[in-house]
Parts: structure tokens; sequence; C-alpha cells
């Protein structure tokens, strides 16, 4: 089972922040992909207009999902494709397993699919005598590490060459140990040799969808390797795992969204790779598989449907907020503890997994609200981190010492005449001890604050009185 | 039909009725009817350079994201394919479907590459298909699977090459998915329809990209211009 480390995400970012490796391997992150997702958004006119489009699509399907739903079922129906409903992860890991067995799956290929981390899949097959195999790089590369992915889009991103190298070397043990592992390139193409094997041997193969098109029964993979391809065409049966809200109208409406798709996740104006895989093969068809399975997954989705959280149901998975968060830099994907990071895991692992688990993902925010800025499909990530931290709040799972605090400022709060002198008496003095620095590097009951950084001295008088002198002059 | 359908689709339907977003069943059907059938446009991209022509822009586009593209007449296709294999010191021998368009080049007597039909099996060093269509947007090739143009050889060999009409070259995805209904039958598809647009890569390792991951290396593009 993944192991939920979320209630910990305070412990997890300490280490990880102490963890050379990792921030060495972050470094690579910083500014990669945000200057080329910048570079890709400016060079369309038509960027914006097409992320307001976007989000409108999402919306109008969240409210006739279930219809959208019935309409997708009926054309993979007909054109010879089985559609299977799960209620849970339990569900649809059974579901797998079984069309696993039936197939007589021996080994089963893996397209990547945050569905199946998210039903944690392969520990399940392997349990049922199935061996999984993940064909993206870095998917592969983490698997054989026994870890989860760190990123949406980029998995093994919190990994060294020399970590990947040394791992390589012990899991391709039947290899020359003198042969060329220098550059990413040897280290690629020798995956890509394994891998070919395991493609075309493989009895199933299993994939996610970026896109279901109702309008044609139609699945949608976006990749760069090709590995998403040969997981579905090889083997005899296909296997597609899904969650409901992945549902487009029409063709026309998954172009709308996959311009904005790769743009936001690498800065490529299009994926190597976009593939529609309608039904199975055709009498006539040469290649293709012999079965067309599709596992629609809910697992809480429903639910979250009329509630502040549906707009996270418009949600493609490019990875823009993680990517743009200087948290999620700061501390990787692992320390979120569970299969989502960066914002728009903080807001999506509490409904999926509890509030009283994943409490702290939504409080380790800065609010920059650089993730709403930069999300293709206009999520207001940081108003729903503050809907979940009012939730914990309700419910009395935040900390003792945190919720007196808050009350005792909100006593002051609620009463001016007190609130501004005292307020303007406490900056006054906080700005004279702060001295010429202008900056504390440790203050009584801060001490965690100050540990890792320097708190500014305030200066300039407190908003109110400023306000006053200005005469609300800007 | 299952249980687990119905309680999703139940649970659906009760967050949408309990927000009064479910509305009139019947206009909910309409509506959904309705975008189903007339598959509105949305917003479609314009060339930012408008007096560059579509194929220009997609051979621009396509070499961009690292295919190598050549125009070629009709009556040079042949050698074309032939000189992409001899300047990689390929062995003149290639996996191809049955595509008509294909059928009809008419290979030089002396040096001809070997034509190996059907499916790939991993064992082809290269590949020749012929594309549905090229969307000039972004270089993009669209492939739909058949007897005509397996889908495998797509994939299997490091070298691809593909073929694709000048003509059938458009502008916007959107006039693709046009031409692909009139093909295929409204609500109906190929079992694959490939859109390719470079070669295969990875920055799977300390995002540094690296060309050629599990697909092809090479993707050579000849556009027939007549």
């Amino acid at each position: 089972m993944v192991e939920i480390t979320s209630p910990h995400f305070k412990e997890n970012a300490v280490e990880a922040l102490s963890d050379e490796n990792l921030q060495k391997a972050m470094r690579h992150l910083r500014g990669n992909f945000t200057a080329k997702r910048a570079a890709a958004a400016a060079a369309l006119p038509e960027f914006e207009a097409l992320r307001d489009n976007a989000r409108d699509i999402k919306n109008h399907v969240l409210t006739h999902l279930d219809l959208y739903l019935e309409a997708y079922e009926e054309r993979v129906t007909a054109q010879g494709g089985k559609v299977h409903w799960a209620a849970d992860a339990q569900e649809a890991r059974n579901i797998v397993l079984d069309i696993c067995r039936k197939a007589d799956a021996k080994t089963v290929t893996k397209g990547k699919s945050m569905i199946s981390e998210e039903i944690d899949l392969n520990a399940f097959l392997e349990r049922n005598g199935i061996t999984p195999v993940e064909t993206d790089l870095g998917e592969y590369i983490i698997q054989l590490r026994g870890e989860h992915p760190s990123h949406i889009i980029a998995p093994a991103v919190h990994l060294n060459i020399d970590q990947v190298r040394e791992d390589f070397r012990r899991a391709h043990s039947h290899l020359p140990p003198d042969r060329a592992m220098k550059e990413p390139e040897s280290l690629l193409r020798e995956a890509r040799g394994i891998l070919r094997k395991k493609f075309l041997s493989a009895d199933v193969g299993i994939t996610g969808a970026n896109f279901l098109v109702a309008e044609t029964g139609t699945s949608v993979i976006v990749t760069n390797e090709g590995n998403g391809d040969l997981t579905q065409i090889l083997p005899k049966v296909h296997v597609v795992i899904a969650s409901i809200e992945k549902i487009v109208p029409t063709l026309e409406d998954m172009s709308q969204i996959v311009r904005v798709l790769a743009r936001s996740a690498t800065g490529q104006e299009m994926s190597v790779y976009t593939t529609l895989s309608t039904g199975p093969r055709r009498k006539e068809d040469p290649d293709g598989p012999e079965e067309f399975h599709v596992v629609l997954l809910d697992n809480g989705r429903s639910s979250m449907i009329g509630t502040e959280f549906q707009d996270m149901l418009r949600c493609i998975r490019c990875g823009a907020c993680m990517n743009h968060c200087p948290v999620y830099q700061a501390v990787g994907g692992h320390a979120y503890g569970w299969v989502y990071s960066g914002p728009m895991g903080a807001v999506l692992t509490p409904t999926l997994i509890g509030v009283d688990k994943a409490g702290h993902l939504p409080n380790a925010s800065t609010f920059c609200g650089r993730c709403e800025e930069v999300c293709p499909m206009h999520i207001p990530l940081p108003k729903m981190m503050r809907s979940w931290r009012e939730r914990e709040f309700e419910r009395h799972l935040s900390p003792v010492s945190y919720r007196s605090n808050l009350k005792l400022w909100a006593w002051f709060a609620k009463r001016p005449a007190l609130y501004r002198p005292l307020a303007g008496l406490a900056m006054r003095s906080l700005s004279l001890m702060g001295g010429r620095r202008g900056r504390f590097s440790a203050l009584p009951m801060a001490g965690s604050w100050t540990k890792d950084r320097d708190l500014p001295a305030p200066q300039g008088g407190t908003f109110i009185s400023q306000w006053r002198n200005k005469r609300g002059r800007t | 039909m299952s249980e687990a359908r119905d309680i999703i689709l139940g649970r659906i339907c009760a967050s949408l009725s309990e927000n009064g977003k479910a509305g009139g069943d019947e206009a909910r059907h309409e509506e959904v009817e309705k975008r189903l059938r007339g598959h509105p446009q949305g917003v479609v991209p314009h060339p930012a350079d408008a007096k560059q022509a579509v194929v220009d822009r997609f051979i621009d586009k396509a070499q961009a994201a690292g295919a190598t593209v050549e125009k070629a007449k009709q009556g040079d296709v042949a050698k074309a394919v032939s000189a992409f294999l001899r300047d990689h010191n390929l062995p003149q021998q290639l996996r191809v479907g049955a595509d008509e368009r294909l059928e009809q080049i008419t290979w030089q007597s002396r040096g001809a590459p070997e034509l190996l039909s059907g499916p790939s099996d991993g064992n082809d060093l290269s590949g020749l298909s012929h594309a549905f269509a090229g969307a000039g947007e972004t270089g993009t090739l669209v492939l739909t699977s058949g007897p005509d143009n397996p889908t495998t050889i797509n994939f299997l060999p490091e070298n691809h090459i593909v073929v694709v009409d000048a003509q059938d070259i458009e502008f916007d995805y959107e006039a693709i998915w046009t031409r692909l209904r009139h093909k295929a039958g409204a609500g109906k598809m190929p079992r694959t329809v490939n859109l390719i647009t470079g070669p295969s890569r990875s920055a799977d390792i300390e995002q540094t990209l690296i060309m050629g991951a599990h697909g092809p290396v090479r993707l050579h593009i000849i556009v027939v211009t007549g």
C-alpha cells in the first residue's frame, strides 16, 4: 500500500529541505518549466481565450456529467469496447485484476497513470501474482526504487543521474558492468532496450487517459516517449483506467484543452504523441488489441460536484501549479505524503483521503497565487486551500496553540479602539528592535520561523495609519 | 447494469439537483445532444503570419519539433526515401502497410528498398507510412490505423518515414476532425488516430531532453507537392 504520510507533512518538509540529493535535483526543475511555459503562452495570441474556453467546457461537462458519461459508454459499447464502473479504489482494482485473470496475464505493461497511483494498482497486482511494468522512463526508474512519483508529469524529478545510474547497475545486472553509462543518453538507450522486450511480451497493457471523448467513445493519451502507445497497441488486451471527470463532449472540445495542456506542462506547443483509441482492433486491422476495456473511477469525485471543491474537477494534470509553487520547489512532491502534490495536491488530497489526514497540505502555502495565475483551467486553488483551512478550523483539527492565539487576536481585532494603538506600539517596538539591519534572525515564540530565514522588521507604520496619512491616495 | 454505475450516476444527479444545477431533464438532454451533434468549434487559432502558406508553416513547425522534412514531387518520393536510408547508413529495407498511395510509388529498378508488408514485430529498422493529414498549427501529422497503415509502424521502427500530401495539410485540428468525420462517419473513429509531432523523446533524467525514447529516434516527413 502507498503509505500515507500527509499527516507528517511538517517532518517530511524539514527532512526534504536538508536532503542534499533532493535539493540538487530540484534545482533542475526551478526555472526550467516556468520559463518554457511563459514562452509557449506568449507565442500563442489566443492562449488566454483558449484558457477561458477550456474552463467553460469543463464547467459545462460537470453540470451534465451523468449524461456525458452515458453517451460515452454508449459509444464505447457500440464500437466493441466495454465500460466498467468503479465507485472506489477497491472496486477498480478488482475489475482490473479480473480482466487480467481472464486474459491469463502474467506481465502487464503500463503507461503513465495517476489513477493507477491513486488506487495503488501495482502493489495489488503484485500481491496477486501479476507483474506490472512501468514503461515511462521516469516511472520505470521509480518503480526500480520502490518509490512513487514526486511530480505528475516528471515522476523522477527528485532524482539525480548518479542515483539513476546506480539503480540501473543494480537492476540490470545481466548487462556488462563496464558498459557506457555516463551520459543520460546511454541510460535512456539501456531502458529502451530492456523495456522493448517487455512491450513485446506483455499480456495486458494498462494506460490512463487525458480525455474521454463522449462523441466517439474515444480515450486519449498524451505522451512524449511513445511508451503509452506501445503499451496499448501490442498486448491483446488494452485497459484504460480513468476518473469520471476526464470526459469532454467532442473532438473539438478536446482540441481546445489540448492546446493549453502541453504549453502549460512542458512548454511544448504539442506533445509528441496525442493518441486517440476507440474500441478494440477492427476486423480488417492487422494490429491493435483484441479487447478494449475502460474502468471509470469515481472515488469521491461525484460528491465534489456542487461543493466549493467542484472547480478542482477541471484539473487536467498538467503540473503547472507545482512547477510554479515556491513550496513545491523547496520540498518536492514526496513531502506531500500521498499521490498528488503541489497546490493541486493540497486541494485534492483532503477530498480523497480526508482533511483530518491531509490538513497540513492546504496550510503549506504562501498564498502567492502563482498556481492560479498559471492554471490553464483557471482553478481557484488558493481560494480552495482557504476553504480547507476553514473546515479544518471548524472541525477543531488545528493545534490548540494556533486556535487560542487566533482567538486572542480576533478578540483584539474586533475592538479597534484597543487594537490600533496596541498594533502601532507593537510595530514601533519591533521596528526599533530590528535595528539597522531591519530583520530578525531570532525572535521569541517564532523560533521555528527564524530557524531557516530572517523575519523582516515592520516598517513605516500600520496599514490604518498609512491610510490616514495618505487620505486614501495611493 | 452494474451497481457501481447506478451509485455513481445517482450521486452525480443528487449533487447536481441539490444545487439546482440539474435543471429540467429534457433541457439538459437537449443541450448535450446539441453539443454532441453540432460539435461547436470554440477558439481556433489563426496563423500569426497570415502570409505564410499553411504547408510552409507545417514544415517549420515539424522541424522545430525535431522532425526532418523535405518537399518532393509525386515521382520523386522513391528517390527521397532511398536517399534518407542511404544518408543515415540504413539498410534499404522498409516495413510498410497496404496504402494505395504508397503502392503506387515507382521504385528505381536498381537499389530499390526491400518492402516488408504488414504490421511491425519490432525487428524493423525503418518504417514507411502515409499520413491522413497534417496540421500546420503545430507541425503535427495525423495517421489513422488500418491495413493501409498499421499503427505498429508508427512506433516500433527506429526510423519513421511519413509521406503526406500537401493538399491534406490543414492549419488547425478542427479542419481535420471534419475530414475524419466525413471518412469514418459521425460518431465513429478508426481504432487508432495518432497525432505525431516530432520524434519520441524524454526529459525524465535531470530534465535533460533526449531524442529517441521508446518510439522512433528519427521522424522524416516527405511532403508531396503534386
